[in-house]
């Protein structure tokens, strides 16, 4: 499995997020490092594998709307605001910490 | 891409941008701007007085648990001199409640504060689980930001406490200005954008310490500080139109994440226009005091989901509802008489109320929301614009549809109370 295709991720959900992926806080996942085009994987590729793969909740739209990361969900990258980082187009390296924080739920 | 410098200290890499000026700060930069800010907040408002007792409304969750932190942080750095509480209002929501209470107990350990717990069971004889069960999920909102309003009111009275602060932030602010905007509601509007509500003269005053503070700011130093909070959804129906002014704000900051606070302080200003005689307050005064809002048509006062923290517009509706109610009711000269047992057999009234007839009652319920001047409830005594409050009409309502039997049970038996419920329940279940 661990061959050179694949690099080693942990994903994190917390702020509510959580309860849409089977109540787990932290994912680790191993994902290709490319794409079907052949391109490095981005933090876009990985919302949309996330919703692909990993989330069994049918509902998408608490996590992603209009094909962007739902308004009002931070993403953070190595505990750094992902617009520090180029948002979508950030490319995956090996060992990232890539935290999805809803700030939607209550107070 | 190279790493982003801090713009303060410009050593250590940039981890947060800020939404209301774009600057990159570091993690421990971010952490004293946000602290010096709410310090700021605190100190230009002259929020607080050396030796006040200041009740935290704590409900487990980002905001409030943010707030308890920042204020212990900085009365110990600033010497505020304040004795901080933390009241927490249990509803009533069996997976809910129970679980994110069990997290401000955990906040009283970590921060070293006394806690207060106080129950709509004891304060209202009903739960929230209840009122769900008995009016169904549609407005219960409206119950739960009503009672939830007085009961910190009340939990701060029984304390000897005269100052809550709530976590509302400047997303709820800016939420609560575009709701009332859109319902053309200048008095709640002219209210919602004053950090305080109730004055001197006021049994208990509120604040909102954090209402500069952006949501997503507080959520990310309670990510940084790595606070304990509790994250899950009321388990009751969304309010849809607060949901929607919500996505509406939450686009809004997407694109140009200055509006937030660019709507508040339209919210400000705008409420410097509202004429005296429309909110009540004395202009020279409304920039940082106002009338005092006991009845629960604000924010919730920290603590509901996010869905549920305002219910004024669906007030009217409900107030419209049970005038109509109460005069069909009146028609039924004996259930009108009776009903009104079970309504003072309630623990809702820790001081004494007086006898009324159910005329006065009725004129009291069906009065109409034009001028609003602070003085106390007929009922139960407590802040209310109104001769009756709010919590005590929709109890009435609440009280009122309880099956006949229920009447005929002697209502200062408050044994009886939960017997009775079940029995409710059951007759609920089989209609």
């Amino acid at each position: 499995m661990a061959s050179e295709e694949n690099i080693l991720i942990l994903v994190e959900f917390t702020g509510g997020l959580e309860m849409l992926f089977s109540d787990e806080r932290k994912h680790k996942l191993s994902v290709p490092t490319k794409d079907s085009q052949g391109k490095a994987v981005t933090v876009g590729w990985l919302v949309d594998y996330l919703c692909e793969e990993v989330m069994k909740d049918s509902r998408k739209e608490m996590f992603v709307l209009d094909g962007h990361v739902r308004p009002g969900i931070l993403v953070l990258i190595n505990d750094a605001d992902w617009e520090l980082e180029g948002e979508a187009s950030y490319a995956l390296q090996p060992k990232d910490n890539i935290l999805f924080v809803s700030t939607l739920h209550g107070g | 891409m190279a790493p982003a410098l801090c713009a303060i200290c410009t050593e250590s890499r940039a981890l947060i941008i800020r939404p209301k000026n774009h600057q990159k700060l570091c993690k421990a930069c971010f952490i004293a701007i946000f602290e010096a800010e709410i310090h700021h907040t605190i100190t230009t408002t002259s929020l607080f007085s050396p030796g006040d007792r200041i009740a935290i409304g704590a409900s487990g969750g980002k905001d409030s648990t943010v707030l308890a932190s920042v204020l212990k942080t900085l009365n110990e750095r600033y010497n505020y001199g304040l004795d901080l509480v933390l009241l927490s209002i249990d509803e009533g929501i069996k997976g809910y409640r129970d679980d994110s209470l069990e997290t401000v107990k955990r906040n009283a350990v970590q921060y070293d504060m006394p806690l207060k717990i106080v129950g709509y069971d004891e304060l209202y004889g009903w739960t929230m689980d209840q009122v769900v069960e008995a009016i169904g999920k549609k407005s219960n909102c409206t119950y739960c930001g009503v009672f939830r309003r007085q009961a910190l009111d009340r939990g701060a009275k029984m304390l000897g406490i005269k100052h809550v602060v709530t976590g509302h932030n400047a997303d709820d602010v800016a939420e609560t200005i575009l709701m009332n905007l859109l319902r053309g509601d200048l008095p709640r509007l002219s209210r919602s954008t004053s950090i305080v509500t109730g004055d001197e003269s006021s049994e208990v005053r509120r604040s909102k310490p954090l209402k500069y503070a952006y949501e997503k700011e507080i959520v990310l130093y309670a990510h940084h500080k790595k606070l304990d909070y509790f994250t899950t959804e009321c388990l009751y129906s969304p309010e849809a139109f607060r949901g929607s002014a919500r996505s509406l704000i939450k686009n809004l900051e997407r694109v140009r994440p200055s509006a937030i606070l660019d709507v508040v302080r339209s919210g400000e200003d705008m409420a410097k226009l509202v004429p005296e005689q429309v909110t009540g307050i004395s202009q020279c005064k409304s920039q940082k005091v106002s009338l005092s809002s006991a009845d629960g048509e604000e924010e919730g006062g920290g603590g509901c989901g996010t869905n549920g923290r305002d219910s004024g517009g669906e007030m009217a509706d409900m107030e419209k509802k049970l005038k109509e109610d109460e005069e069909a009711s009146s028609r039924e000269v004996d259930i009108t008489a009776a009903a009104s047992n079970p309504m003072n057999g309630q623990r809702h009234d820790r001081i004494p109320n007086k006898p009324e007839s159910g005329k006065t009652r009725k004129q009291a319920s069906g009065r109409k929301l034009t001028r609003q001047t602070l003085g106390t409830c007929k009922k139960c005594g407590y802040m209310s614009s109104q001769e009756v409050c709010k919590a005590c009409v929709l109890l009435e309502g609440l009280n009122k549809n309880r099956p006949k039997m229920d009447i005929e049970v002697d209502a200062a038996d408050e044994e009886s109370s939960t017997l009775r419920r079940k029995m409710e329940g059951l007759a609920l279940a089989a209609g």
